[in-house]
């Protein structure tokens, strides 16, 4: 048996919103399933379960805030599914506070389970911590309990796996909206803020849910949140982090020729855009070269294997975030296009998986057709590197002693000094100029 | 089709694209890019849903005739012909 805890999704998360279970007790899970969503500052976030075992019981009530390592779940290898005179299951608290308008009232005593994980250490805090299951227990029933009400999975108002962006959750729960009954216009019918307008718009098109806003009412990608988030990140990444910077201009002539030959034989489906050329590019560099791929925490600079670029996507309305697409290194320049276009259409839709927050070993953030020369960036703790492409554009420059125009494109590494220096972030911004000049061979 | 009709759908498979904009506050001389925060991906699903629907293949050459609603009207009202 195990517990399924809040992770923490990133240097600047203390606690997220439950807001959707994708799981029930007795189900199979497997590593790499997506069991929840949580809302955080950066939105919506699909949580992954990283075992094998069967959902025993959810131990957090929808709704609520929990701090990081608090329990959801408790996860066993499968016996106890096929042994209903274990100990019943049942919730160990009342739902706290926050929750109770949404939850029933749970009249039956807390059962204490006396394997139950430690205690999260934010739960003394109490106003959104589920009280301790200790706590108020007269007796422990002396007998298994009648069949144990299946743990509550919050009443059917939210529906089993609707994919809907933090906007549109929110206007749904203020609303009463059952989100099982709003068509999706996203592509996959993912729901947006705008298909719910839509739905409330339409007189007792839903019907009205009991589930009442919360205390709080969620604003989805809140972008005062999220502002508040991004500065405490890079707050701490400025006050821990030893910065050293470095630009370097890249000559873009050929893989610009070679990317308009290559897209104009094509069709747009098919065709790629400089940016997988800049991630494919860093990836492949940050492998060669030590000191700028991984992480860095208590126990110093770990070098990671695997190259998972962290891709900066600015949201519209402002706001930022930058979810990993694993193994950029290995991938060919039309994987990684669909790995990004895939990642960029989740996160605008607020629906990223919690591995794609926390797996980034280097982050690339890139300026777009239409920007500027280059920005000098913060890195993004844990990380110890991020690389930065401004807007490409024709300069002069000299090629063998003739001055020509030539298409180019600053690259600016920001970089930590307690995992690499000067000379190796060179070697790096050189190492991503030589593989440019083959855009054939990325 | 004519111009206004593929005015419509232009703006159609734009707020498909990107659903969090309002079809009725986009503005026919809105640039994608500057105005409305199309990054290139955008588009780029952009002139893939725009060949889908109407079978016409806009090369990159031509984005920058597709860089308004009222450019791409005229754009694809041309191509259409």
């Amino acid at each position: 048996m195990s517990v399924f805890v809040m992770p923490s999704l990133g240097a600047d998360m203390e606690d997220g919103k439950l807001v959707e279970w994708l799981v029930k007790p007795g189900d199979a899970v497997h590593r790499g399933d997506v069991v929840a969503v949580v809302e955080t500052q950066k939105g919506a976030i699909e949580i992954e379960i990283f075992e094998d075992g069967i959902v025993q019981s959810l131990e957090a009530e929808l709704g609520t805030t929990l701090p990081v390592g608090a329990p959801l779940a408790l996860i066993g290898d499968g016996t106890a599914a096929t042994a209903p005179e274990q100990k019943p299951e049942r919730r160990p608290s009342p739902p706290p506070a926050a929750a109770q308008q949404a939850a029933p009232a749970e009249p039956e005593p807390a059962e204490a389970q006396p394997e139950r994980a430690p205690e999260p250490k934010a739960a003394e805090t109490g106003a959104v911590a589920p009280a301790k299951p200790v706590a108020a227990v007269p007796e422990p029933p002396a007998a298994p309990a009648p069949p144990a009400p299946a743990v509550k999975v919050a009443p059917a108002v939210t529906s089993d796996h609707v994919a809907a962006s933090p906007a549109a959750r929110a206007l749904a729960a203020e609303k009463g909206i059952d989100l099982a009954g709003v068509t999706g216009s996203w592509p996959g019918g993912a729901i947006v803020l705008a298909d719910v307008e839509r739905a409330a718009a339409q007189p007792a098109a839903a019907p009205a849910t009991g589930l009442a806003a919360p205390a709080k009412p969620a604003r989805g990608f809140d972008i005062e949140a999220m502002r508040q988030g991004i500065a405490a990140a890079m707050t701490r990444s400025k006050r821990e982090i030893p910065h050293y910077y470095m630009t370097h201009e890249v000559d873009l002539q050929k893989a610009s020729e070679w990317l308009a030959q290559k897209n104009a034989d094509v069709a747009p489906t098919e065709r790629l855009l400089m940016g997988a050329l800049f991630v494919k590019a860093t990836a492949l560099a940050a492998k060669a070269v030590d000191g700028v791929n991984g992480h860095f925490d208590k126990d110093g600079f770990t070098r990671s294997e695997s190259v998972n670029t962290g891709v900066a996507v600015a949201l519209r309305g402002g706001g930022l975030v930058a979810p990993a697409v694993p193994a950029a290194d290995e991938l060919s320049l039309a994987e990684l296009m669909d790995a990004m276009r895939d990642v960029v259409a989740r996160a605008r839709a607020g629906r990223l998986r919690s591995s794609e927050m926390t797996s980034g070993t280097i982050t690339i953030s890139s300026l777009g057709e239409r920007g500027v020369d280059q920005m000098t960036g913060v890195i993004y703790p844990p990380q110890v590197a991020l690389v930065t492409f401004g807007t490409p554009r024709p300069v002069p420059r000299v090629v063998g002693g003739e001055v020509q125009p030539r298409q180019a494109v600053a690259v600016t590494l920001a970089a930590d000094h307690r995992s690499s220096d000067g000379r190796r972030g060179a070697r790096f911004l050189t190492e991503i100029d030589k593989l440019l000049q083959s855009p054939e061979a990325l | 089709m004519n111009r206004d009709t593929l005015y419509a759908l232009f703006i159609e498979e734009l707020v498909n694209v990107a659903p969090d904009l309002e079809a009725d506050t986009i503005k026919k001389d809105d640039q994608l890019q500057d105005d409305l925060e199309l990054d290139s991906m955008d588009v780029l699903n952009l002139v893939a849903a725009l060949h889908e629907r109407l079978g016409i293949d806009i090369p990159e050459d031509d984005y920058l005739q597709i860089e308004t609603p009222a450019k791409a009207a005229d754009y694809l009202a041309a191509r259409c012909k």
